[in-house]
């Protein structure tokens, strides 16, 4: 029993503890960026946003879960049943689950595992196909018009940003998601790869559908995408989902370019604040500015964007990985 | 000749290889995608200028022409004589009026509706009225949650008129002098 107690049972609590803290101030993190989102971007067009449900309106996130909680749900006829329920959850476990890799600190990390990058890399592909096959179950033209474009915009951009990636790689010489924070303890690598850090936060744009580049749920066109057929529940996972990966995009920004928990100077005022919440600062930080693109820009149509992804970011990225590439070498700066 | 033509398609073949130049150069750099960027943040920490509309209400002119109203003299008597112009000039045919003498004979109205969902709110019954019985007042929040609460009648017009009686005088003699 005592074998069955410390070997299997503590551990097991423990790590659901620690899962726990994870995803508890990561939904109150989606909860609370909808209401940011609504914010500024009413502060950007001249308005107030929600400012009658609590203090400021802080207690709208929860008003619209509520309402979300009490609509009813409809499940189209001609639809498949178990895809059709099985799409958001899909989308919103494939959110959550890639952050089991994301270091908040030295040593804060729920599974520190060599190749963070690649499963975090990967994980942020499957969710191309919560999408498709929210489109494909729906049984409805729009929803499939919008799985159709979000497989095609998801797989572009990806292409761009693996190439992003190997150039960050080949200055750390680790696809530890740690060890890549640490090997930016002299410089940010927002600073010497500029353009791949601005690739990359466009293709994470363009990776979670979010404006310009929301061709999957183009309501002007599409209604709403992949989701028309979704309500109550299933939409609200979606919803939750997509705001999970936004954050989740931009902790893979601030862990590759952004210098993850590091204080942006490395002495005492800045010191003094905990690894953490600098993390959540820089989060905070890009996600900003994912309103404040969308608060901007029009939606792109749809061979510009393909022609961005392919003809122009890829080659682009390509080119600047050989000349990182070729400037550690020259110089003797490849890591051991 | 030859050599001052050649001269002067190089020339263009310069400037057309400068504004590729430019435009490289400025898609390149995102100065566009920047210069909108800016622009959203600056208007950013603009005042507002949404008004919280159920708890701040914006500014009605004394000729607002809202909900109507049946109105009184000072001492409680009825304006309204009966004498049908109002319905006579509704061009919607939303006001019916039936008439018969009163007890101490004078002429007043025995039934008074106004269908108010086929009004549209033309004025042209105040403009008609000789005695300023039938008013359009200042109020227009009287939404109803069932269309036969919209067909008003004599009483709920005059009850109307004993509500806003003070805005409306008030309009009324501000007005006065156009009149």
């Amino acid at each position: 029993m005592a074998e069955f107690w410390s070997g299997f049972l503590l551990p097991l609590i423990i790590i659901v503890l620690k899962i726990l803290a994870i995803v508890v101030p990561l939904l109150v993190g989606v909860a609370y960026m909808t209401y940011a989102e609504r914010k500024i971007m009413g502060a950007m067009q001249l308005r107030q946003g929600p400012s009658i449900v609590g203090p400021f309106g802080l207690l709208q996130p929860f008003a619209d879960g509520l309402k979300l909680f009490s609509k009813e749900h409809i499940l189209p006829a001609g639809s498949n049943r178990v895809l059709f329920y099985m799409a958001p959850m899909l989308t919103f476990f494939l959110a959550l689950v890639a952050w089991a890799v994301i270091p908040f600190d030295t040593g804060m990390v729920l599974a520190d595992i060599n190749v963070g990058i690649l499963y975090l890399f990967a994980i942020s592909s499957l969710g191309v196909y919560g999408i498709v096959v929210a489109g494909w179950a729906s049984n409805s033209r729009y929803a499939f018009l919008g799985a159709l474009r979000s497989a095609a915009q998801m797989v572009s951009y990806e292409v761009s940003m693996g190439l992003v990636i190997i150039s960050v790689l080949l200055c750390v010489g680790s696809l530890n998601l740690t060890k890549i924070v640490e090997a930016q303890q002299t410089i940010w690598f927002a600073i010497p790869l500029l353009p791949m850090f601005v690739i990359f936060f466009i293709s994470a744009l363009a990776e979670t559908n979010r404006s310009p580049f929301d061709l999957p749920e183009g309501e002007s066109e599409l209604v709403a995408g992949f989701m028309v057929e979704y309500s109550s529940m299933p939409f609200a996972l979606f919803f939750l989902g997509e705001y999970a990966n936004m954050i989740l995009m931009s902790g893979m920004t601030s862990i590759l370019f952004l210098g993850g928990w590091l204080p942006p100077l490395p002495f005492a005022p800045f010191t003094w604040i905990p690894g953490p919440i600098w993390f959540a600062l820089k989060i905070a930080l890009c996600l900003f500015v994912y309103v404040w693109v969308r608060a901007t820009m029009p939606r792109y149509r749809y061979d510009q964007l393909m022609r961005l992804g392919w003809k122009v970011f890829l080659p682009f990225s390509l080119v600047w990985v050989v000349l990182t590439a070729g400037v550690l070498v020259t110089f003797g700066w490849l890591p051991k | 000749m030859r050599g001052r033509r050649h001269w002067g398609a190089r020339k263009e073949g310069d400037e057309e290889a400068m504004a590729f130049l430019d435009r490289a150069a400025r898609s390149l750099f995102l100065t566009e995608l920047l210069g909108g960027l800016g622009l959203t943040l600056r208007y950013m920490f603009k005042p507002k200028v949404t008004l919280n509309y159920p708890f701040e209400k914006g500014p009605i002119s004394p000729r607002f022409r809202g909900e109507h109203v049946l109105r009184r003299y000072p001492g409680g008597e009825e304006r309204c004589i009966a004498c049908k112009l109002c319905e006579a000039v509704c061009p919607a045919l939303a006001i019916t009026i039936e008439a018969e003498p009163r007890d101490d004979g004078s002429r007043r109205t025995t039934r008074y509706d106004i269908d108010m969902t086929k009004c549209i709110y033309c004025g042209y019954c105040q403009e008609a009225c000789p005695v300023d019985a039938i008013v359009m007042g200042p109020n227009f929040e009287f939404s109803t949650e069932n269309r036969e609460e919209l067909f008003y009648n004599k009483q709920k017009l005059l009850a109307n008129g004993d509500r806003w009686e003070a805005e409306i005088a008030q309009n009324l003699a501000a007005e006065a002098p156009y009149r």
